[in-house]
């Protein structure tokens, strides 16, 4: 007995290509190596759509999509990189930079950084807009991490790799808008909360928000690649 | 009518600062200070952040010494971590400071320095620089651009950058040295010797000619403090702190870091953001010292390697007792840069320097620590409390600038009352009171824990306020 399977085809960056049902555009676009930059997205978790840096323009639809949670639909149009996507990510970009406390050379992630590594792909020189320069604190308690909220950008990667991964659900969000704060357990020191101790969020964080203790600069790469095959593993029992 | 002269900003120095000179009536300098001008607040924005992050945060300071302070603040969180760092790790340490002790020198030297003790100081300040330099005296141009390259390029080939490495961290180095550039480094060495004998040559026949600015160039009796080692030779890593006095006589020694704070208080002055240390026990000014290559050659009996041992007995020979004139701040400075060499030299020889093992782990085991170095300007002292997971609660740094600065102002004060008479001053002469503060090669950005770029003003001031004269350069 044959499987059907529902093919889709579509339009990406003026590129014809073939989709299964219920792929998003993000998954679709990377299989044909056309690049969409992402940030809050990280493959083997489930998508949020939070940092809207892969809003994609579809032909006759003034929305922008985000490609992470949007499916293809069949005969679609979508554009990657237009002037004005570029603008929007730029802005997200600095938006993010100013919002919190992110000063890369004294950073652990300098180097390694997702947020860095977009701006300088984005061509960021300057931040328009004026910094915030919040009071964060730093939680130190964890035997063998450290949360910096200064350079906290609210992906929820952490959250949702304790939560789906690892199982232990220990992060969550608290607050709204510009005052909300990654928490562990009910707003809990990290060191006193209900952590296994995994590791696993310190690996998917995109800046040097969550980090290894005692290490610093160059010192701290992280691996987030483990993920997929951690799932294909577990899948597979 | 009194007046006052001010020399703002003070330029070939490391940092913004400016000079004034208080004229009374008939025109005779009354008094004079060299001002610190920038604040920059290192210790208040170090609170709350993790111990461990200290060494990178604060060799931020300064972009000519960071390997200094990365140093004494790895020590004063291995402090906090109550841990002894590998053999190999401290040697790697030792010799990435002493190739910023040599760059650093070469930059105070030919860069800053030598243009007025090659020129002139009368020399028309349009050239009175190192391009200057370099088109009069080539040989000499181009000894000190290698001398500072061979020292940034040791500090780039152990911790691959050469202005704020992160290779130092809390417990010792991130990476062993590899032997293929251990012999990079070794295969610079004669070109290093080679220049500074050129060096030491050139300026040993033209300090004579400088009898005059010697004799008022900060030249008076004062204490000195130096790192020394045990066997009494120079040390700029480890070692204990010595205090002597004017005539040598030794006041106290083995001042290890955890009792700096005991015996060094700072005091403040309304006209600087620099603070000025003292020995506690003598008070201030009484117990005001001088740092720095002049203080760490009157200390020590000796260098510990055989070239350097010679210089050494030459240098010796210029005073009965201590070399009181900071002008030989630049002949100890040379016999220094000659020691940096021979000394890393001899530390690529240990059989263990390529061992792997370079980092001790550990977390908060004490709630404060302390931290010393010699940074090429003097000695640097870092000191935090910590909370129980580590976040910085308190810190102090005490700088070398700051420990140098009532010298410096006396110095300051001496020349210019040789100098300026009845209210009179050329370009020279002002020249000549800036050189005084050049000769402590002061960091200012250190001092003041403040970055800035020196173009020079002078101001005449009458005795209200209003200015009479003024001088751009």
């Amino acid at each position: 007995m044959s499987v059907e399977t529902d093919v889709k085809t579509l339009v990406i960056d003026e590129q014809e290509v073939s989709a299964r049902a219920g792929q998003t555009i993000l998954e679709v676009a990377r299989e044909n190596e056309i690049n969409i930059p992402t940030l809050c997205h990280l493959d083997g978790l489930s998508d949020v759509g939070a940092c809207r840096l892969c809003l994609v323009e579809i032909k006759g639809s003034n929305k922008l999509l985000p490609a992470c949670v949007a499916t293809v639909q069949e005969g679609m149009e979508v554009s990657t990189n237009t002037e004005r996507l570029q603008k929007h990510r730029r802005t997200i970009l600095e938006l993010l930079f100013a919002e919190r406390n992110h000063i890369c050379s004294v950073c652990v992630s300098n180097g390694h950084c997702e947020l860095q590594t977009l701006g300088q792909e984005q061509g960021l020189t300057h931040i328009r807009l004026p910094y915030r320069n919040p009071e964060l604190s730093v939680d130190a308690s964890h035997e063998r991490f450290t949360l910096d909220h200064n350079r906290c950008i609210l992906c929820t990667r952490c959250v949702r790799v304790c939560s789906e991964i690892e199982g232990a659900h220990i992060w969550d969000v608290m607050g709204r808008g510009i005052n909300s704060l990654i928490i562990s357990d009910l707003h809990q020191d990290w060191g006193g909360s209900a952590c296994t101790r995994c590791g696993k969020c310190v690996q998917v964080c995109p800046t040097g928000a969550l980090f290894d203790k005692s290490k610093i600069g160059s010192d701290h790469p992280k691996y987030p690649d483990f993920l997929p095959y951690l799932n294909l593993m577990r899948e597979a029992q | 009518m009194s007046q006052t002269i001010t020399i703002d900003p003070v330029t070939r120095l490391e940092g913004h600062g400016k000079i004034t000179i208080q004229l009374n009536d008939k025109g005779e300098v009354e008094d004079a200070h060299f001002h610190v001008t920038q604040v920059r607040g290192f210790e208040r924005f170090s609170e709350g952040r993790p111990f461990y992050e200290m060494p990178s945060l604060m060799a931020r300071i300064c972009g000519i010494c960071p390997v200094s302070h990365l140093i004494a603040s790895a020590k004063a969180c291995e402090a906090i971590m109550s841990v002894r760092i590998p053999h190999t790790a401290a040697q790697l340490r030792r010799m990435l400071n002493l190739a910023q002790m040599v760059q650093s020198h070469a930059l105070s030297f030919f860069y800053l320095a030598s243009p007025d003790l090659l020129l002139g100081m009368e020399a028309d300040p349009k050239v009175r620089n190192i391009l200057g330099v370099a088109a009069t005296k080539p040989e000499l141009g181009r000894a000190g651009i290698a001398l500072r390259r061979f020292g940034q390029s040791i500090i780039e080939l152990l911790a691959d950058k050469r202005v704020h490495p992160g290779w130092v961290v809390p417990g010792g180095v991130t990476e062993p040295l590899a032997a293929a550039k251990r012999d990079k480094i070794l295969a610079m060495i004669p070109e290093a010797y080679a220049n500074i004998d050129l060096a030491l040559g050139a300026y040993k026949k033209i300090a004579d000619t400088f009898k005059a600015e010697i004799g008022v160039f900060a030249n008076f009796p004062s204490n000195y403090l130096s790192l020394i080692n045990e066997d009494e030779s120079i040390e700029f890593t480890d070692g204990a702190l010595r205090l002597i006095d004017a005539r040598g006589k030794t006041i106290e020694d083995g001042i290890t870091a955890s009792r700096y704070a005991e015996v060094i208080g700072e005091a403040v002055e309304p006209y600087s953001y620099t603070k000025f240390a003292y020995y506690k026990p003598l008070g201030y000014p009484e117990g005001s010292y001088r740092v720095g290559p002049l203080a760490r050659l009157n200390i020590v009996k000796s260098m510990g390697t055989p070239k350097a041992e010679q210089e050494l007995a030459g240098f010796k020979q210029l005073a009965a007792g201590p070399v009181e004139s900071s002008f030989h701040y630049h002949h100890a400075r040379l016999v220094e840069m000659l020691y940096g060499v021979e000394k890393i030299e001899e530390i690529l020889a240990d059989p263990r320097i390529l061992d792997k093992h370079v980092r001790a782990t550990a977390g908060v085991n004490r709630l404060e620590g302390t931290g010393q170095a010699e940074a090429p300007r003097g000695v640097l002292h870092h000191h935090y409390k910590v909370d129980e997971n580590g976040k910085i609660t308190w810190a102090n740094l005490v700088i070398a600038t700051g420990q140098n600065n009532k010298a410096m102002n006396l110095g300051v004060l001496q020349a210019a009352k040789h100098y300026v008479k009845k209210g009179k001053f050329t370009e020279g002469i002002l020249n000549r009171v800036e050189a005084v503060v050049r000769t402590f090669d002061p960091c200012l950005s250190c001092s003041s824990h403040a970055a800035g770029q020196m173009p020079l003003e002078i101001s005449l001031l009458s005795a209200d306020g209003e200015v009479v004269d003024r001088l751009v350069r």
